[in-house]
């Protein structure tokens, strides 16, 4: 679901579908090549370290005088010999398993300590978290290797030792990661809801937190254990880490740099079986910490396309140019989300027109597929998972979706312009907006910056922002809400468009600014001829801005027509009873008209209308074969079978 | 609603200030003053409903309501009692009494735990219930919400926002409290759904015998649930009284703009407010009334300091020194 959450209405239209399948682990995690190679050669190496004691090998600290260093392939000794003559295959494998084992104890340890001091810090905040997390900066002010070294210096060398140095240099990283992803949690409202609850501190640390902190954990885990593995060998490298007799493969290094010149084969295949092993755990770790991403889980590895994928099937009857001139117009359009072998049917059929200079108001629930129809108009849903399997979108007799990628860009923006709900996500936080809007004057046309800001200063104006001059240089944050949508309506018209398509612009914004929004757009569109495409969901909205009116329900349009007359006399069960559930102000206290059940969910649409299971006008006729848009009265019409009888009684019931 | 009652919630004087204190260096660091000196009182089985636009406080104050944060100032009575000093204790202390159901339903609920042990939390923590009478208390809460039994076991990913907001509800009246603070409850679902669980609200406070303090920003809805009303603007109560009067001839001028603002189906798109017009700056506060830069009654006497909020009669109140005429909404401005 995630996947397409690039646009939330996208989310919407994929809603969760009642047990989605996960995606195993361990495939997701095989599907990079390179970890799969990693974890291959990995398990190999752990299958021998955890075999060594039964495994036919020679004593790894038998010493032999007569046969030291002898090179690899001797008879006996098939990796040689090492200046003592000990076997060095034997002492390879041994030194392998102490270098893991050393590796993973240290980092749990490290795990242990610096999780839970990322937890506390991060839950508690404040002067806890102060405290803790400056003592974790002046650990890391020091180099590493020599603050192990000084660990080590006062420890005294020593494996033991060894580990407790490693696991308390790598303890920072941990503690920041963790306190970073706990403080986002513990300001969710599921922890206000566990302290409501009655939980404690502790019990809500423990049973609300850690569980969502865990992947990082093992995120962090994955991509340090190779590091620590290094970490210690670069100990044992100096003597400071295991004692001889015992080795592990820092020591073997160690122990062959002596005789680097005689005898190349020590350090050598020391070195080798040092890289194959912390290569393969950061393989794995790269794959695992992939793997946990849940962006990446819901299937989504690769980045959209700049353009939706088009795939659509010869179809006859949708190939010629609608007549007249309209601003838009879009025949038989349908996208799609395929996720695996789950099909999202987001849009399907969907035809509208908009004639220059009207205003076409969008309306449905979130999932109904409003969103994503806006977006596949220019191409812009994420693909992958959107493709577009059908349809034309015609503007001055081309076809929209089969133009070059080059015109299409060009028309992005420049003729045909879009206004998204929350202006903070689609405005830069660095640049300021006069910048911004510098930015998308030439990327259209060639423009001085000097013109370019004047021309930015007049859109401003033109939106109704008070000193213009001087809100040019603000930054987006400094903005109100009100303000900030002005600016994004001054982006939609610096390109002169003749077409915006606004989706929900007034949805985050409060009643009043929200009225003064509504006013500028309807001024904005009277003024200099635009014509509108304004996505809701809210009829009153519609009600005070729209001509006409399209109201969508699980991907088609089930009803359009003039503002007025839908609202009078709707002809589809849906609208009736979507205009009677919102409460009107006026109206006193009392129980709403509520629709019962849920909308469909869209990768599993019933056969026949999909409204059916919920209309209290449904027959066995509505649950079967597809109910095509019937025409109800001039430029009016709508999916349902009893479209006459229901706009009738809706007559009768508003004139009684 | 009735006088002669005692309210189950009091709150006198209650303020809470955000930020404060100073730096390192000595240099003050700015303060907001989310909520300022709200007194209000709710009777037992009556509905108040909270309006105001976003940043007005509605939502500090409630989470006061319920100990998510603790008052700068003035006083929480639940039942006649005092909570100042159980305030410190944080929601444990209110919990029993007066439950929180959030704006957001999916974000409120844990990804990682199933429904079950959403339910259970409060059953375990509050009132310390043993397994079979958690077993039939959450079967219970599921049948009171209208959801299958069988979705106990599923996780809050697998919901839509209305089934979810639904379990926030379960959640809430888990541990069987007398107050429940709806905070934005249908703000985050869609219309159809909006209306089922306002009708399940109302339904259950019939029920249940439940007080609701009712937060949002839609009048509508407000209108639809609530008994009585009062209007936020700034961090304080302009207004308040019995819903349908309070609408019908809003006393404040700002709740006729609030009014006059809202969507309405057959209402042409105008602007009933200058297009510059804005909230303050909460760090420096304006001396007299926070509505005086927007309000088209405004004279001299308006910016010297906030009015206080005076009885206008028959239950309402309005903080406003030349406040609109009594009836009839549309009186000369």
């Amino acid at each position: 679901m995630s996947a397409i959450s690039t646009s939330s209405s996208a989310g919407d239209a994929a809603r969760t579908p009642e047990r989605p399948k996960r995606r195993s682990f361990l495939r997701l995690l095989l599907r990079n090549r390179l970890a799969g190679l990693g974890l291959v050669v990995l398990a190999a190496i752990v299958a021998i370290a955890i075999l060594a004691p039964i495994l036919p090998l020679a004593d790894p600290n038998a010493t032999a005088p007569a046969n030291r260093l002898l090179p690899p392939l001797s008879e006996g000794h098939l990796l040689g010999t090492d200046e003592l003559g000990r076997d060095l295959l034997s002492r390879l494998v041994w030194g392998t398993r102490l270098s893991l084992f050393m590796g993973v104890a240290a980092t749990l340890v490290a795990a242990l300590l610096g999780s839970t001091i990322g937890l506390v810090a991060g839950y508690f905040g404040g002067r806890l978290d102060n405290a803790l997390m400056r003592s974790i900066d002046m650990l890391m002010a020091f180099p590493y290797i020599l603050l192990a070294l000084a660990i080590v210096a006062v420890l005294g060398p020593g494996l033991l030792n060894a580990l407790y140095a490693v696991a308390i240099v790598n303890i920072p990283f941990f503690a920041r990661n963790i306190r970073g992803v706990t403080v986002g949690l513990s300001h969710k409202d599921f922890v206000e809801a566990a302290r409501l609850s009655g939980m404690g501190h502790g019990r809500i640390l423990v049973s609300e937190v850690l569980p969502n902190v865990m992947p990082v954990i093992v995120i962090t885990m994955s991509t340090t254990v190779g590091w620590m593995i290094l970490e210690t060998a670069g100990l044992s490298f100096l003597g400071l880490g295991s004692q001889p007799p015992q080795a592990d493969l820092g020591s073997i290094l160690g122990e062959g740099r002596k005789v680097m010149l005689t005898a190349p084969h020590v350090t050598t295949i020391a070195g080798i079986t040092i890289f194959l092993l912390v290569m393969s755990i950061n393989l794995v770790g790269d794959g695992v910490r992939d793997a946990l991403d849940p962006r990446l889980s819901a299937g989504a590895l690769a980045r959209p396309a700049p353009v939706t994928r088009i795939a659509r099937a010869k179809n006859a009857d949708d190939a010629a140019p609608p007549e007249g001139s309209p601003a838009l117009a879009v025949r038989r359009l349908s996208t799609r989300f395929e996720v695996g072998e789950r099909i999202y049917r987001a849009v399907n059929d969907v035809s509208f027109t908009i004639r220059r200079g009207e205003c076409l108001g969008l309306v449905g629930e979130s999932g109904s597929g409003k969103s994503v129809t806006a977006l596949s108009l220019l191409g812009l849903v994420p693909s992958p998972p959107g493709v577009i399997r059908a349809g034309r979108v015609w503007r001055e007799g081309e076809d929209v979706l089969s133009l070059s990628r080059e015109k299409l860009r060009a028309l992005r923006g420049g003729r045909v312009s879009y206004i998204f709900q929350d202006p903070l996500t689609t405005l830069h936080p660095l640049f300021t907006v006069g910048d911004q809007l510098v930015e998308a004057i030439r990327a259209h046309r060639p423009a001085s910056h000097a013109e370019a800001w004047t021309q930015a200063v007049a859109l401003l104006d033109r939106v109704r922002i008070p000193a213009a001059a001087d809100r040019a240089e603000a930054l987006p944050h400094e903005l109100s809400g009100g303000m900030r949508q002005r600016v994004a309506i001054a982006m939609a018209l610096a390109n002169e468009p003749d077409l915006i398509i606004a989706d929900e612009p007034t949805t985050a914004l409060d009643v009043t600014v929200q009225a003064q929004i509504l006013a500028l757009l309807d001024e904005l569109r009277r003024e200099s001829g635009l014509a509108l495409l304004f996505i809701t969901h809210d009829f009153g909205v519609v009600s005070q801005l729209c001509d006409r009116v399209a109201v969508m329900y699980a991907g088609k349009i089930v009803e359009e027509g003039p503002t007025q007359a839908v609202l009078e006399a709707p002809a589809h069960p849906y609208t009736r009873l979507l205009i009677a559930c919102v409460p009107i102000l006026g109206s006193g206290k009392r129980a709403l008209d509520a629709i019962p059940g849920l909308p469909p969910a869209v990768d599993r649409l019933p056969d026949g209308c999909a409204f059916a299971p919920r209309c209290p006008r449904a027959t066995a006729a509505c649950k079967e074969g597809e109910i095509p848009p019937v025409s109800v009265a001039d430029r009016r019409s709508a999916r349902c079978l009893y479209a006459g009888e229901v706009m009738r009684a809706a007559t009768e019931g508003s004139a009684a | 609603m009735n006088a002669s009652t005692a309210p189950i919630l009091e709150t006198s004087g209650l303020g809470k200030t955000f930020g404060g204190g100073r730096t390192l260096l000595g240099a003050r660091k700015p303060q907001v003053h989310a909520v300022r000196d709200v007194t209000l009182a709710v009777a037992p089985g009556e509905t108040l409903g909270v309006v105001g636009e976003s940043g007005c406080g509605k939502s500090t104050l409630a989470r006061m309501l319920v100990g998510l944060v603790p008052p700068t100032s003035g006083t929480i009575a639940l039942d006649g009692q005092a909570l100042t000093d159980a305030a410190k204790a944080g929601p444990r202390a209110f919990g029993r009494t007066i439950q929180y159901v959030f704006q957001d339903p999916t974000s409120a609920l844990n990804p990682r735990k199933t429904i079950r042990q959403i339910l259970e939390a409060p059953l375990i923590h509050l009132i310390e219930a043993d397994a079979p009478a958690r077993e039939r208390r959450v079967a219970e809460l599921m049948d009171i919400v209208s959801l299958r039994p069988e979705f106990l076991e599923r996780y809050p990913h697998e919901f839509s926002g209305g089934q979810a907001q639904r379990i926030g509800i379960a959640r809430a009246l888990a541990a069987e409290p007398r107050i429940v603070v709806l905070d934005e409850p249908v703000s985050a679902l869609d219309v159809s759904v909006q209306a089922q669980v306002l009708n399940l609200l109302s339904d259950l406070r019939t029920r249940l015998g439940l007080t609701y303090l009712f937060i949002s920003h839609d009048l509508a809805v407000v209108e639809a649930i609530a008994e009585r009303v009062a209007v936020m603007y700034f961090g304080r109560v302009v207004e308040t009284g019995p819903v349908d009067e309070v609408f019908r001839a809003p006393r404040h001028p700002y709740t006729r703009l609030l009014l006059s603002s809202a969507p309405a189906i057959g209402a042409r798109a105008e602007a009933s407010d200058a297009p510059q017009a804005e909230l303050p700056d909460p760090t420096r506060p304006p001396p007299g009334c926070a509505f005086a830069g927007r309000c088209p009654n405004v004279r001299d006497d308006c910016r010297t300091a906030p009015p206080p909020l005076v009885p206008m009669g028959r239950g309402r109140a309005a903080a406003c020194l030349h406040p609109l005429p009594a009836e009839g909404a549309d009186g000369p401005a």
